[in-house]
Order: structure tokens, then sequence, then C-alpha cells
């Protein structure tokens, strides 16, 4: 008896396209092939062995894991893959750190095609290219169709701190001063414009991109950074709710410096949001000494990452865990972290 | 964006400021109608603009906040039903009845779905011909048109799988029980443009003479509101009480006919229970005789609805004007936008949401 066509046992069962089914979890040859095929080969990795070892210069590492659910998996400026590499890029970034490599681990649902997950792979390894990182190590789960919604993707990233600050929200100090790296709220504004139930049309692009260049900038330039926090869900008055909160410090942000672009918004006006709130996947904060502020930021504005960025606001200390906004009216009000979620699985 | 920027312009807000400030003579207080004029005016601190003898104070015009708990119970009832697509405005979900909220009664396994008009409601029962698809109608006069076009247009196309479940207010009885309330502070008021764009402005003015109190229909922006304010006052200080228009751009006195003509064959008037103000005569929009068969009460009913309520909630007095959030006791400690008490803390238009979002 002949054995099967697909019967190769050093190349299983090419995958030449079709949807992915409960054998593709199964932990047998067809998982070996999806594995091989659609993720090692996007991300030049190998899937030899069940982990990976790299060589490390002595000194600090920073690590962090972040999991993915966005939906729609593929919006404008981005997709899922993309997003989940720039969000762990960008977590290591925040500690200062520079990104050296992650895992990537995906739970699939029956029926998802194959040629979904290449694009997703061949996103993902553009994205840790971008941050100069590589995608070492994965796995890969399938689940019953409605047990799932298409993909979900966890990252966790290893990086080098490659300095002796000590960039955390303890280091805040009274006086110290907030730089915003660009406009606001396109993340979100994009991805909800992309859900098939918004009769809402807009040609708004994701933020999501790795902010490793303008923090590494910062660093070189020699500035003393204090703190830096990504803005994702919540959107900058959350990130900045935080600060106060853990750092026991007030913020003061000048609603006036924040940049918004104004298709932003509008799309804002229509949907009842503000865009302090809404998500963004490629824009941070960075605390800064007031002495080295314009320095800090001509250092971001020399990267593509940060070309636009501003000087927002000031630490002040006299209402611990507060923050509050300078209006464009030039009242002040508290601006409190948001309640609840003002728009689920944006990321 | 042009009719926003222009009404949000700082310099122009503060001239305005200016000549309210050489405007005022007396001690006045002022109510403003709709809960988004109040959101506006807590979110740009305009009250920190105004001059110390003018008091704002901010009404019950946020038709979340005003849901009645037991029409509350009724939707939490009727979503949970495992034939119901229940559809609703976001903002909804969050707002307690008596046990529970949509949220959880989403999240226990119910089919809730957040729309953003009635007619995608409609498009739902169209395509769910094996389901009843239910949509919570609710909100003031602006809210109404559309919510009527929705049962026009689902009767027009023969869905006999959707319904309505009403609980319309509308703000001219609330401005007269307001005013007819012992020790009322209210001297004038701001109304609500976007419920006058529809209805009009002529509603108003046997209010305005009745009760010989200033009645100005005001916009959402901060400008808005501050030429509001002023119109307001200049007719405090000459003692005229009339019905005056700051809002032209979007009101004529006649309002929407064609929006009218359809409210007035889909609904009728009938009385309403508001929550933290109780039953107000002739208050609400319910269907009307010829479209009672769209009517969710009575496709579902009869329906367990206890309507209990908190008894520490001053939100009845907060909207009439005769307490502050911060008078009640519970404000920001037993009762925070995450666990709300009562009206005026349930939605981000509430006075109590507003004042714990921005100022505490």
């Amino acid at each position: 008896m002949n054995p099967p066509p697909d019967f190769q046992p050093a190349c299983p069962a090419p995958l030449s396209g079709g949807r992915v089914t409960l054998a593709h979890g199964g932990g047998g040859r067809l998982m070996h092939s999806l594995v091989r095929e659609v993720f090692a080969s996007a991300f030049h990795s190998s899937a030899d062995h069940d982990g990976a070892v790299a060589q490390v210069k002595a000194g600090r590492i920073a690590t962090t894991t972040d999991g993915y659910v966005v939906r729609p998996m593929f919006f404008p400026g981005g997709d899922i893959g993309s997003l989940a590499v720039h969000g762990t890029l960008n977590d290591l970034a925040m500690c200062g750190a520079r990104p050296l490599c992650l895992s990537a681990a995906f739970i699939i649902e029956e029926g998802t095609e194959i040629e979904v997950l290449r694009r997703i792979a061949r996103s993902m390894a553009a994205a840790a290219q971008s941050g100069g990182a590589a995608i070492t190590t994965g796995d890969t789960k399938v689940v019953e169709r409605d047990s799932g919604d298409g993909v979900y993707i966890t990252t966790s990233g290893v990086g080098l701190c490659e300095h002796d600050l000590d960039i955390h929200p303890r280091s805040i100090r009274e006086g110290d001063l907030l730089l915003l790296s660009g406009d606001i709220g396109r993340h979100g504004i994009a991805v909800m414009g992309a859900r098939e139930n918004l009769a809402f049309e807009s040609s708004l692009e994701s933020d999501s991109q790795c902010l490793w260049p303008a923090v590494h900038s910062l660093l070189e330039a020699g500035i003393e950074v204090h703190c830096l926090r990504d803005l994702t869900r919540g959107g900058l008055a959350t990130a900045l709710a935080e600060f106060a909160l853990t750092a026991g410090v007030e913020i003061e942000l000048e609603e006036e410096a924040v940049p918004v672009l104004p298709a932003v918004r509008a799309a804002c006006e229509f949907l009842g949001l503000d865009p302090l709130y809404v998500a963004n996947e490629g824009r941070f904060v960075a605390v800064v000494p007031p002495r080295q502020a314009q320095a800090a930021l001509i250092a971001l504005r020399r990267t593509p990452e940060a070309a636009h960025a501003v000087v927002a606001g000031t630490v002040r200390a006299h209402r611990p865990g507060q923050v509050s906004l300078r209006t464009r009216m030039g009242t002040l009000r508290n601006l409190p972290m948001l309640s609840g979620e003002q728009l689920p699985r944006i990321c | 964006m042009k009719y926003l920027d222009e009404y949000r312009d700082p310099r122009a807000v503060r001239a305005c400021a200016a000549a309210i400030r050489s405007a005022v003579r007396g001690r006045w207080t002022i109510m403003e109608v709709c809960g988004g004029q109040t959101h506006a005016i807590v979110k740009h601190g305009l009250d920190e603009l105004l001059p110390p003898q003018i008091t704002l104070i901010h009404g019950p015009g946020c038709p979340v906040c005003v849901t009645d708990a037991a029409i509350l119970d009724k939707a939490h009832q009727i979503a949970a039903r495992p034939e119901v697509i229940f559809c609703t405005f976001g903002d909804m979900l969050r707002v307690p009845g008596t046990r529970t909220d949509l949220f959880q009664v989403k999240a226990a396994g119910a089919d809730v779905r957040v729309v953003y008009s009635p007619l995608e409601a409609v498009e739902i029962a169209a395509l769910s011909p094996g389901r009843e698809v239910v949509f919570f109608a609710v909100g003031f006069e602006t809210t109404a048109p559309a919510n009527a076009m929705s049962v026009h247009q689902a009767r027009q196309r023969g869905l006999t799988n959707f319904s309505l479940l009403v609980s319309h207010v509308l703000v001219p009885p609330a401005i007269d029980a307001i005013l007819r309330a012992p020790g009322s502070r209210v001297q004038a008021f701001l109304a609500a443009g976007h419920v006058c764009a529809i209805m009009g402005t002529r509603e108003y003015e046997p209010l305005a003479s009745r009760y010989k109190v200033p009645i100005v229909v005001t916009g959402f922006e901060p400008l808005d509101i501050m030429q509001g304010v002023l119109m307001c006052v200049r007719q405090l200080e000459s003692g005229r009480h009339e019905v005056e228009n700051q809002y032209a751009r979007a009101v004529r006195s006649e309002g929407n006919r064609q929006a009218q003509d359809l409210i007035s064959r889909v609904f009728s008037v009938q009385p309403r229970h508001w929550r933290g103000m109780g039953s107000i005569e002739a208050s609400g929009f319910g269907l009307s005789d010829q479209f009672r068969a769209f009517d969710a009460l009575e496709r579902f009913g009869p329906l367990e609805t206890p309507g209990r309520e908190s008894g520490e909630c001053i939100s009845g007095l907060i909207m009439q004007g005769l307490k502050k959030p911060a008078d009640c006791p519970a404000f920001g400690l037993r009762c925070t936008p995450e666990t709300p008490l009562g009206a005026t803390m349930v939605s981000n238009e509430g006075a109590c949401s507003a004042y714990y979002r921005y100022r505490t």
C-alpha cells in the first residue's frame, strides 16, 4: 500500500491554504507544519527546541508580558500581530530597556484561515525588526469554533537596561516636566472606525509603532529620565492618574498643549468620547527634570516616532494622587481615572 | 470644526464672563435643565468664571438618570429572556435597577447589544426572524423622533418581532414641577437646546409668564452656556420674563414640524414616574393606541418590578436645586459612579457624577 501523498517525514503536510482545524493543535504533524511554515519561517527562528538561549552582557534585564484580543484583527495602520509586538516592545522601552527577544503564544480558533495567520506572522516579524528584536520562541493552541474569536496572542519580552537610571514612578519629583510624544487618540478611533456596526468612516490610521527609537534617543542624549509610560487603554488621562497615585504627586496637564488631530476630535464629538481617554498604541509620556526638558524635547523630535513631542504638564506636590487639567478656559478641574471600559477589546 | 471651535474660543468665553460681571446687580439662581449642559459647565469649569452673585443649579435633564428603577427592573427581566435581543444605547448598561444592571444581565448570558440608533435595532429584527428584538427607548423629546421612526418602519416592513420599551420624558412638565415645588429657588432657566430643536420654543411661553421666570433656550458649548447665562441675567436685572433663544443656529420657534407629526402619530402623552422626583402628570411619551402592538410591556408583561430605591439618596432635592451633591453624606463614599445609590450618580450627565468626576 502506498503512503498517503503528503507523507514526508522531514517536511510534513504543506499548508498551501485552507483553515485551521482542531488537528493543527493536536501536537502532531499538522501542528508542526503550522509552526514551521507559518510562524518559524516568518520569524526566522528555529522550531527545533522548546526555548531559546541568547547571549547578553552582565547587567539588568527588563521583562514584560501582555495579551492581545483586538477586534477586528486587521484595522487601518496595523493588525493584532503588529500590535502584540509593538505593545511588548513598548513595555520594555518604558523600562528604558533595549528590546532583545520576544516569545509569542497563539490561541487560534478552529476555522481561522491559514492565510490570516501568515499575514499576522509577517506583520509580527516586521514589527519586531522595527525594534531591533527577534521573536525567538512561541506556542500555538487551537480551540473549538466559537470558543475563541479568530486569534488571541500573548507576547512576552526581555530587554537590556544599558544605563543606571531608576525609570519608575517612584523617581518622579515635584517640579518635573511631562513630555508627550505626539497627538493622541488615533488607535482607538481607527479601531472603532473599522468595526462593522459603526456607521462611521475615516482615513485615520492607528498610531501603533515601536517606541524604543524615541526612548533610545532620550537616553543617548544623557537625559536623566525619571519615568516613562506608554499610553494604551484608558488613554493619557489614565496613564497620568496611575503616575499620580503611585508616585504620590499631583500632575497638572495643560489641555491646550495636548495635540489631537482634527479627525480624531471630530470622531470623538460624534461618538461622545473624550480624546484624553481614547486608546493609543504608539505614544508615551516622559517625566524629566525641568533643567533637561528642552534637551529632552530636542532628542525626542529627532526621531520620527516622536517628531511632534510637546511639553504637556508639570508635577506638583500639593494634591498627592490627583491629576488636574488646566482647561482651555483657564479653569482647573479634576481629571479622574476612567470608570469602567470606554470601549472593549481595543488592544 | 465649524460650529464648535467658535463656541469653545476661550477669549470669547472670557469676554462673555466679563459682560455677565458688568450686567449683574442682584443675586440670582439659574437652573440649567439639561445634563449635557451640566456636564459642559463642570468639565470646562464655567461656574468658576461666573461672579459670586450667580448660582447655577443642575436640573433633572439627564434621561438616563431619571429613568424609573421599576422600568429598569422590567428592562432587566425582558433582556434576560432567551428569545430576546435587547438593544440599547451604551449609557444604559451601567444604570442599576433594584437588583442588577444590564452589564450583569449580559454577563449572565443575555443577548444585550449596544446600538447607536434605534433604526439599527430594526435592522437586527429584520435579520433575526426567530428572535424578539426590543429597543430601550429612553430620552427626552430629542430622541423621540428616531424612536418613533423605528416603530413606524417596523410596521411598514411588517416586522412583528420588534418592540420598544418606552421611558420617554418631557421637559416642560418637569420645569413646571420644579417651579411648583415648595421652597423652589430657581429664578431663571437655561432650556435644553436640542429638545427645542424638535419641539420648538412655544410650549415654554406659558411657563415663563405664569411663574414669571426668564427661560433662555441654550446650546451646549462653553460660549453657548455663558451667553445663555448673560441673557438670563439681563432679563432678571430688567424685570423681564420672556422665552429667548440663544441657540438660534439649531432652534426655530416652531421646531421641527415633520418630527412633531411623527411623534404625535406614534406616541401619546402619559403620566411618568421620574427617578428622584416622583410621578409627574403628563410628563412622558408612551406608545399610542395605534402602535400598542409594538409595546414591549404589552408583549412581555406582566413583570415583577419592585423598583426600590436607596433611602439615603437625596437626588430629588439635588434635581430641584435644593441641595448640592456635596451636601449628601453618601457622596463619594457609599455613592460613586461604580456603586450609584440614585438618579444623579448613575449617568455621566448626572450632577453628582459630574461633580465626582471633575471636583473630587
